[in-house]
């Protein structure tokens, strides 16, 4: 457990599975994790959604997601075992936590930056509640037209 | 002479046309805001999951827009291919359209 890392793991099941197969499914998943001394931080089922493309015979899939904090050795386990299951048409592991860390590092760059620039002219560090809501006023220009794939947004 | 100095204004005027027509065609041109959307809107994590966002940066035939059309900088650009082929794998976003 020295080296503890966040990474998300995303699969799709056919959308014809059970619950008790899908549930069957997680606690087989959560069995693994525990076995490394891993945690489960959060689980999503985000429901039927359509493919962007069909992958084997399937054209629609329930998408689950879970958020794991865990050596790098269970990545290499779930892994093996997500692509022996049947049931599992698509798996996805991404390690997050260097990624979250950055965006998280620039955030409070900005963060701390925009206080100074700030006090340097005499102002509150914080923007007040009048100034923030004047600003989404003026940014209210057209950002050009929408574009992207045929049923993007669903 | 005469012939030559008939022959140069002609070509002035060809030149004036062109600069005309240039000129129309730039002003009726849909000028697209070059900014970084990510900059803007001060997006620091490109999610692979956030579909609506990467939507906006796939082109009807599913390919990843360039920097030149949509006018998202270095950083962000290379952050947003990671994020869509990463989508790609999970059947998120289509690799082609056809």
């Amino acid at each position: 457990m020295s080296n503890v890392r966040q990474y998300e793991l995303i699969y799709i099941v056919p959308p014809e599975t059970t619950d008790e197969a899908l549930a069957e499914l997680q606690t087989q998943v959560e069995a693994i994790t525990q076995r490394f001394g891993a945690t489960i931080e959060k689980t999503e089922n985000w429901g039927r959604r359509k493919l962007a493309y069909e992958i084997g015979k399937h054209r629609d899939g329930v998408y689950v997601l879970h958020v794991i904090n865990g050596p790098a050795e269970l990545v290499t386990e779930l892994d093996r075992r997500l692509r022996v299951f049947d049931l599992v048409v698509r798996h996805l592991v991404v390690r997050v936590d260097e990624e979250l860390a950055i965006a998280e590092r620039a955030r409070t760059r900005r963060k701390s930056n925009m206080a100074s620039r700030r006090v340097r002219r005499g102002l509150p560090p914080e923007p007040t509640e009048q100034e923030r809501n004047r600003r989404r006023e003026e940014d209210d220009d057209m950002d050009g037209p929408e574009m992207g794939f045929r049923g993007g947004d669903r | 002479m005469s012939d030559f100095e008939s022959r140069g204004r002609s070509n002035r005027d060809k030149d004036k046309d062109d600069k005309d027509k240039k000129g129309g065609a730039r002003r009726t041109f849909f000028r697209r805001r070059r900014v970084c959307k990510f900059c803007v809107d001060k997006i620091d994590y490109i999610s692979y999951k956030d579909v609506r966002l990467l939507a906006s940066f796939i082109p009807e035939r599913g390919k990843i827009q360039p920097r030149r059309i949509s006018g998202v900088c270095a950083k962000h650009q290379r952050a947003l291919q990671s994020a869509i082929k990463r989508a790609r794998q999970i059947a998120l976003v289509p690799y082609v359209v056809d």
